[in-house]
């Protein structure tokens, strides 16, 4: 049966409406709440960093942390040691950049040595905890890089991205950061919808039948995971910057897997599903923190595993299929995501 | 490229897993739009020579040559983008994808953006899958799978097609339209190269057979001839 395509799909009203909230929002909360938010909005890029590399092509990886990590004390240092606010911007594509190479060169390695699947997620988490273990010891006064102090786990201060002589604060900061959010989220849904975002798709179902369809199946994991190593580095960049101060812990254990769960709740096949969990996750937590810090992992944990067993593609995805099956009548079961002109081959046909 | 030069010539290849000898000094080749059956009983070697022409595996020893290139050190995709195109004998669809997507995966590499659409089309209504487009892959039937995946093989308009028990589990209806689907593409020209079991498939659509056994070479002719021969009976009754 021909299946109308057009952009009114669950997904793109729930994103439309994400982003009205998101820009009324600061008008409507206080300096903490706008503050809170665009701290929120940096962590978000480590959830589309994990949906990307983990629902779009597959690779579950625990190295997101890391590379946020490398983002955030490559900004410091870069930016304690070439002081001026434009090189807080330069600071910034520095830190992109270095967490894109470490994730090129650990891709490299792993996926042109046949390393796979559970393999990815043993090696990426290794990683994680390496990075940390490694500047948890930095407390001495001899782990300086020229000004910059790592300082292990007292922190290494951090300066802030500024324009002109102003370091960005409230509203100004939130809506750089929420740019710079939604403008990672465009360019990641865009690159999904290319041909190259399709060899994604099809390649974690199937890796030797893809590359028999002339993909390079390797160079593209390899591709996929650097991109993703940009990102989580850009939103560690961006929380450094955000509290002036980074330490080892943002790339621990439990800062490793929290992404994941907010992405297997939300639909980690779906950008905008991972996004939207990601924020309304972020906020339950800090309402857990406050309220029942006791539960709050025992409550992540719970809606991780009802999400594993009984809604695998997510809770925000069934809900997406569920809205676009009864109340927009397209074809459920779809992946999100997809926009392939299915009308111009079913007409004539 | 003169035209006496065949597309594919496997020249004494060798397979070896550990201590297994799958493929041993094969020779073969495939003509320029020839149609050529691949037999043998269970274990012969059959599907691991697919696998050494397409790259999933390596040949121990032994030479590979296609279109003129040597290609046995190449990567799948290259081999893919050089005209090879394989429909596997356990369907390799995408069954979360639609039929649409699916053929735009497997066409993406091979045809323009411009003329996806009509290509996808044309194919889909060659192995009689036109109107399914937009159905989920896992709600088709097996036969349809298969097609399918014989339209995905054909999207990467191949100069060889590989095809590994097309008509497995397929009814005699089915069975009947795969063959003539085989044949309408060998009739344009299509190079193709079948691994089957089902011997009145093979009679319908073959001119020439490649016998294998215990991961060699055993016979070679037409399919009168190999049919006629005491010994090819032999191995299939496990008397050899």
């Amino acid at each position: 049966m021909p299946r109308r395509t057009s952009w009114l799909s669950a997904e793109n009203i729930a994103f439309v409406i994400f982003l009205i909230f998101m820009i009324v929002y600061p008008f409507r909360t206080d300096d903490f709440g706008i503050l809170n938010a665009a701290y929120f909005a940096a962590l978000t890029l480590l959830a589309l960093s994990l949906s990307m590399i983990w629902g779009k092509a597959g690779i579950l990886s625990f190295g997101q942390t890391a590379f946020f990590g490398i983002g955030g004390y490559l900004y410091g240092i870069y930016t304690l040691n070439v002081l001026g606010s434009a090189q807080t911007w330069v600071g910034l594509a520095v830190g992109m950049l270095a967490g894109g190479i470490v994730a090129a060169i650990l891709g490299w390695f792993m996926f042109y040595g046949g390393v796979n699947d559970v393999f990815v997620g043993l090696t990426t988490l290794a990683l994680t905890l390496v990075l940390q273990t490694f500047m948890a010891q930095t407390a001495g006064p001899e782990w300086t890089v020229g000004e910059a102090r790592l300082n292990g786990y007292n922190g290494m201060y951090i300066p802030q991205l500024s324009f002109g002589e102003m370091p960005l604060y409230g509203r100004p900061l939130y809506f750089v950061y929420l740019a710079i959010l939604i403008g990672v989220y465009l360019l990641l849904r865009w690159l999904s919808s290319t041909r190259w975002g399709y060899g994604l798709l099809a390649l974690q179902e199937n890796r030797p039948r893809t590359e028999s369809f002339g993909y390079n199946v390797r160079l593209m994991q390899v591709q996929v995971f650097a991109l993703a190593g940009v990102v989580a580095a850009l939103s560690g960049v961006l929380y450094a910057s955000w509290g002036g101060y980074i330490d080892p812990s943002s790339m621990g254990l439990t800062a490793a897997i929290t992404p994941v769960i907010y992405v297997a709740i939300g639909g980690r096949r779906s950008l905008t599903a991972s996004m939207i969990s990601s924020m309304i996750l972020l906020k339950l937590s800090q309402l857990l923190a406050s309220s029942a810090p006791e539960y709050a992992l025992v409550i992540f944990g719970l809606l991780a595993l009802l999400a594993v067993l009984f809604v695998p593609e997510g809770f925000v995805v069934a809900l997406f299929n569920l809205i676009d099956r009864h109340l927009l009548n397209r074809g459920g079961g779809n992946l999100p995501g997809m926009t392939a002109p299915v009308e111009e081959v079913t007409a004539n046909g | 490229m003169a035209d006496a030069q065949p597309l594919l010539m496997l020249d004494n290849v060798s397979k070896r897993f550990g201590g297994l000898r799958a493929v041993s000094d094969m020779n073969l080749t495939v003509g320029q739009g020839e149609l050529r059956c691949l037999i043998g009983p269970n274990g012969a070697g059959k599907s691991t020579i697919f696998k050494l022409i397409m790259g999933f595996e390596r040949p121990t020893s032994g030479t590979i040559a296609f279109g003129g290139d040597r290609i046995d050190g190449w990567p799948t995709w290259k081999r893919a983008r050089q005209g090879l195109s394989i429909k596997m004998q356990i369907p390799g669809v995408y069954p979360e994808l639609s039929v649409q997507d699916n053929m735009r995966v497997a066409a993406q590499n091979h045809v323009a953006s411009h003329e996806m659409a009509e290509s996808i089309r044309g194919l889909l209504a060659r192995v009689g899958l036109d109107g399914l487009a937009g159905e989920q892959v896992k709600n088709l039937s097996h036969g349809q799978q298969q097609w399918l995946e014989i339209g995905m093989a054909l999207s990467a308009k191949p100069k060889l097609l590989l095809l590994d028990e097309p008509t497995a589990g397929m009814g005699p209806g089915e069975t009947e339209a795969t063959a003539r689907i085989v044949e309408s593409l060998n009739a344009d020209g299509m190079a193709i190269l079948v691994i089957e079991h089902d011997m009145a498939f093979i009679r319908r659509i073959a001119r020439t057979v490649t016998v294998m056994n215990l991961g060699k070479l055993f016979a070679e002719g037409t399919i009168t001839e190999i049919e006629a021969n005491q010994d090819v009976t032999d191995i299939y009754l496990g008397r050899s």
